[in-house]
C-alpha cells in the first residue's frame, strides 16, 4: 500500500476548487445583469456547493442538492428566458449607486460573519478526517422515526433521540399545499392558447415534488404568452 | 495501478497518483468518445438496413467502418459559426455543459465488480441528478442561439425532461428498494447467479416497471420518438440549429454518452449488471482469491457482460428510432403524465407490497435469500448500522480505480 | 481595521476545518443578501433567496460533519444533515410559490421589475 496520502492533501485541493467555484459563482450572480447568465452562475455555485457537501461526507444531501436545487434552478432559467425573451422589454439594470452601496454593506456583513465564524476555537481545529459512514440509510430511517445512527458523544447517556417522522409529515403536507397554491396562483385565465401548449401545461405529475408540478403549469402559461407575443 | 506505478515503476508518489487519475479519466472519456464513434457508425448502418439500403459502404473497407472518423475530420475542418445576435459566452459554453454533465455521470457507473470510477453510496441518485443537468446545456444553447427554432426546441426539452424525471425516478427507486441501497455496485452484486435472479424477473411488478423505465429513459435522453427538441421536420434542427463543427459534435457525444449511460443503468438496475445470464465464472470455479489470473478473468468477463448489455440497449434505442414516428408534444406529455407516472406509481406500490408479502422474488426457491443483507442496519444502533453490506467495508472507500 | 488584524485568518491556510466551510457559507449568504437587495428583476431576487438558504445549508452540513470536526464525535451528526434536507425541500416549495406570484405579477404588469410593484402607493 502507499506509505502516505498526506503528500498532497487532496481534500484541501478539492475543497479549494469547489469553494472557489461556489463563491465565484455567487458573486457573479450579483454582478451579472442578464437573467440567463445569472441562472448559469447560480447553477455553477449550487453545483459546487453540492461538491462541498460530498467532501464533508454528506453525500445524500449533496445528491439531493444537485437534484432539487439544480432542477429548480433549471426551471428558473426557463422562466428567465420566457419572461425576458419578449421583444419590447424594459431593461432591468441595477444602478451604479445601488451597486456601490451593496458592495460596502456586503463587505461589512461579510466581515461580521467571518469574525463570528472564526472566533470559536473549536471550529478552527483541523478536522479529524475520520471517514464517515454512509448516511443515506440512517437519514431514511430517521425520517420514518427510527434513529439508527450513533448518538453524539456529549449527549446524555439515557437521552431518547427523536426521529423526524412528524416534521417529515408536516413537510409533505406543506408541499401538497404549495402544489395546490402555486397551481391556483398561476392558473391560466385566458383560454386562447394553442392546444398543444395548453395540454402540456395542464398535464401534471400528481405526486412529484411540488415545485416541478407547480412550475410545469405556470411554464405552460408563460409559453402561451411567448407564442402569443412573438410568433 | 497506483501501487504498481509507485512500487514497480519507481514513479514519484505524486506523479503515480496523477498518472493513475489521468489514465482513469481518459479511459472513461474514451468510453464516451470512442463509443460515440462506433455508435454513430452503427446507427447509420442500422438506419440503412431498416430503410432497405446499405448505409455507409466505402470509407474504410467494405462496411464503411471508418465513416465516423471521416465525419469527425470533416467536423473538425468545418467553419465555426456563431449567429450575429447570439450570446457569445453562453453559446460557446453550452455544448461543454452538456458534455460535462454526461461525462460526470460515468464517475459512479460500475463496469465490473470493482471497476468503477468512484464507488458512491448514493450512486443511483447521483446519476439521475447529473443526467438532469445535461438538459441545462441544451436550454442554454437554445437561448443563446438567438433563433426561434432553437428556443422552441429548448422549451420543449425543458418541459419534457422535467416531466419525465418524475416517472424515471419512480422506476429507479424500485431496484433501490429491493436491494436496500443506492450503491450501484451492491445492487448489481445482489443479482448474481442465473438470469432469474435479475431484478427484471424478481416479480411481475418489476417486470412491468422495467418497460416503463425503458420508455422514460428513451424520453429523457431525447431520442426518437421523443426527440421533440430536435424535430427536424418542424424545427430545422431544434436546439442545435445554429451550431456547426466541433461544438455541434459535442452535443452528439453527449447524446450518445447519455444513451449508453441509461442503457448501462438499466443493465445494472434490472438486468444483473455484470452478471451474465449464466454464471459462467462460478460454474467454471473462478472466484475471488483463486489467483490473479482468475481475478482479472472474472473482471473481464463482467466488463464484457455489462458493455454487451449496454450496447444492446443502445442498439434497441436505434431500432426504436428508425421504426416509430415522432410523437407530438401533447402526446409526449400525456405519455408521461397519464400513462408512465400512474403505472410507475402503481408498480412501485405493488413491488413494495410484494416485498412485504413474498420477500425473495418470484422464483423464491431458486434465487438466493435476499433478506439477509438488506436488514443489516437492524443489527445494532450505530457502529455497524450502515446499510452497505459486508463487501463494502473491504474496499478502500476513496480509491479511484478504473483500470483493472 | 483592528478587527481584521485580530482575526485568525491564518487558520484558513491550514487543513480544512469547519471554519473554512463557515467562510464559504458567509460568502454565499452575503452574495445572496446583496442579490436580494440590489436586483430589480424579480427572478434575480429569487436567486438571491436561494443563495442565502444555500449559505445556511453549508453551515449546517459543516457542523454535521464528523470529518471536519477535530473531535468527530462532537459534531451535530445526522440532525444537521436532516435540517439541511428540510431547508432544501422548503426552498423548493418557496421557489414554486414565489415564481407563481412573479408570474401573476408579470401577467398584470407585463414586467418582472419589482420597482413597478407600487400599485398600493398612495
Amino acid at each position: 500500500m502507499i506509505p502516505t496520502l498526506a503528500a498532497i492533501d487532496w481534500h484541501a485541493v478539492f475543497f479549494l476548487l469547489f469553494a472557489a467555484v461556489a463563491c465565484g459563482g455567487a458573486i457573479a450572480v450579483v454582478a451579472a445583469d442578464n437573467v440567463v447568465r445569472m441562472a448559469l452562475y447560480l447553477v455553477l455555485s449550487l453545483g459546487a456547493t453540492a461538491g462541498l457537501f460530498f467532501l464533508a461526507g454528506a453525500e445524500f444531501v449533496g445528491a439531493m442538492q444537485l437534484m432539487i436545487y439544480v432542477g429548480g434552478t433549471l426551471v428558473l432559467l426557463v422562466f428567465g428566458v420566457m419572461l425576458t425573451a419578449q421583444a419590447p422589454f424594459v431593461s432591468i439594470k441595477t444602478t451604479a449607486g445601488d451597486r456601490a452601496l451593496a458592495t460596502i454593506v456586503g463587505l461589512g456583513l461579510f466581515g461580521l460573519l467571518v469574525t463570528a465564524g472564526l472566533s470559536v476555537e473549536a471550529w478552527r481545529q483541523p478536522g479529524s478526517h475520520r471517514l464517515t459512514e454512509p448516511a443515506a440509510t440512517p437519514i431514511g430511517m430517521a425520517l420514518v422515526g427510527v434513529r439508527v445512527d450513533a448518538p453524539p458523544a456529549n449527549a446524555p447517556a439515557a437521552a431518547v433521540r427523536s426521529g423526524y417522522l412528524l416534521p417529515f409529515e408536516i413537510v409533505s403536507v406543506h408541499l401538497l399545499v404549495v402544489l395546490v397554491g402555486a397551481a391556483y396562483l398561476a392558473r391560466a385565465k385566458r383560454r386562447k392558447t394553442p392546444r398543444a401548449i395548453e395540454v402540456a401545461a395542464s398535464a401534471e405529475p400528481p405526486t412529484a415534488v411540488a415545485e416541478h408540478a407547480a412550475i410545469g403549469r405556470s411554464a405552460g402559461r408563460a409559453a402561451s404568452v411567448l407564442t402569443g407575443g412573438s410568433v | 495501478m497506483v501501487e504498481f506505478l509507485f512500487n514497480t515503476a519507481r514513479f514519484p508518489f505524486w506523479l503515480a497518483w496523477t498518472v493513475a487519475a489521468v489514465v482513469s479519466a481518459v479511459l472513461i472519456l474514451n468510453v464516451i468518445a470512442g463509443g460515440a464513434l462506433v455508435f454513430i457508425w452503427a446507427e447509420r448502418k442500422i438506419a440503412g438496413r431498416i430503410q432497405d439500403r446499405l448505409g455507409p459502404t466505402r470509407t474504410g473497407g467494405r462496411f464503411g467502418w471508418l465513416q465516423s472518423v471521416a465525419d469527425g475530420i470533416k467536423l473538425l475542418a468545418k467553419e465555426d459559426l456563431m449567429p450575429d445576435g447570439a450570446d457569445g459566452l453562453l453559446f460557446r459554453l453550452a455544448p461543454y455543459v452538456s458534455f460535462c454533465a454526461s461525462f460526470c455521470a460515468f464517475i459512479c457507473l460500475p463496469f465490473a465488480f470493482d471497476v468503477v470510477g468512484q464507488r458512491l453510496n448514493v450512486a443511483v441518485f447521483f446519476v439521475v441528478a447529473v443526467l438532469g443537468l445535461e438538459v441545462f446545456g441544451v436550454i442554454l444553447a437554445g437561448y443563446a442561439s438567438a433563433s426561434k427554432w432553437s428556443l422552441f426546441g429548448a422549451m420543449r426539452e425543458a418541459a419534457q425532461v422535467v416531466s419525465y424525471e418524475v416517472p424515471l425516478g419512480m422506476c429507479v427507486v424500485v431496484p433501490v428498494m429491493l436491494a436496500g441501497t443506492m450503491d450501484m455496485v451492491t445492487i448489481a452484486e445482489k443479482q448474481a447467479g442465473w438470469f432469474w435472479s435479475w431484478y427484471l424477473f424478481h416479480d411481475p411488478f418489476t417486470f412491468v416497471i422495467f418497460w416503463v423505465y425503458v420508455t422514460c429513459a428513451v424520453a429523457s435522453v431525447n431520442r426518437a420518438p421523443f426527440d421533440l427538441a430536435e424535430a427536424e421536420s418542424e424545427l430545422v434542427a431544434g436546439f442545435h440549429t445554429e451550431y456547426s463543427g466541433l461544438r455541434w459534435s459535442y452535443f452528439f457525444m453527449a447524446e450518445y454518452g447519455s444513451m449508453f449511460l441509461v442503457s448501462a443503468m438499466a443493465a445494472v438496475l434490472f438486468l444483473g449488471g455484470w452478471n451474465g445470464p449464466i454464471p459462467v465464472a462460478t460454474l467454471a470455479g473462478l472466484s475471488e482469491g483463486t489467483g490473479d489470473t482468475a481475478h482479472y478473468l472474472v473482471r473481464l468477463l463482467g466488463l464484457a457482460n455489462l458493455l454487451g448489455k449496454a450496447t444492446l440497449g443502445v442498439l434497441v434505442m436505434m431500432w426504436i428510432r428508425w421504426t416509430l414516428p415522432r410523437l407530438r408534444i401533447d402526446q409526449v406529455m400525456s405519455t408521461c403524465l397519464k400513462y408512465c407516472t400512474p403505472i410507475a406509481a402503481a408498480m412501485f406500490a405493488g413491488a413494495m407490497l410484494w416485498q412485504v408479502a413474498l420477500p425473495g422474488g418470484l422464483v423464491a426457491g431458486l434465487s438466493r435469500p435476499a433478506g439477509e443483507i438488506r436488514e443489516g442496519w437492524l443489527e445494532g444502533p450505530g457502529g455497524k448500522a450502515a446499510a452497505a453490506p459486508a463487501q463494502a467495508t473491504d474496499e478502500p472507500a476513496a480509491v479511484a480505480r478504473v483500470a483493472p | 481595521m483592528t478587527g481584521l488584524t485580530v482575526l485568525p485568518l491564518a487558520t484558513l491556510v491550514g487543513p480544512v476545518s469547519v471554519a473554512h466551510y463557515l467562510v464559504v457559507g458567509a460568502v454565499l449568504f452575503v452574495a445572496g443578501v446583496a442579490c436580494m437587495a440590489v436586483k430589480r428583476n424579480a427572478l434575480g431576487v429569487l436567486m438571491g433567496i436561494e443563495l442565502v438558504l444555500n449559505g445556511a445549508n453549508v453551515n449546517f452540513v459543516a457542523f454535521a460533519s464528523p470529518y471536519l470536526q477535530a473531535d468527530g464525535a462532537r459534531s451535530l451528526g445526522l440532525d444537521g444533515q436532516i435540517i439541511a434536507l428540510f431547508v432544501i425541500l422548503l426552498a423548493a416549495a418557496e421557489a414554486a410559490v414565489a415564481l407563481a406570484i412573479t408570474l401573476n405579477f408579470y401577467n398584470n404588469h407585463a414586467t418582472v421589475d419589482v420597482d413597478r410593484a407600487d400599485d398600493l402607493k398612495g
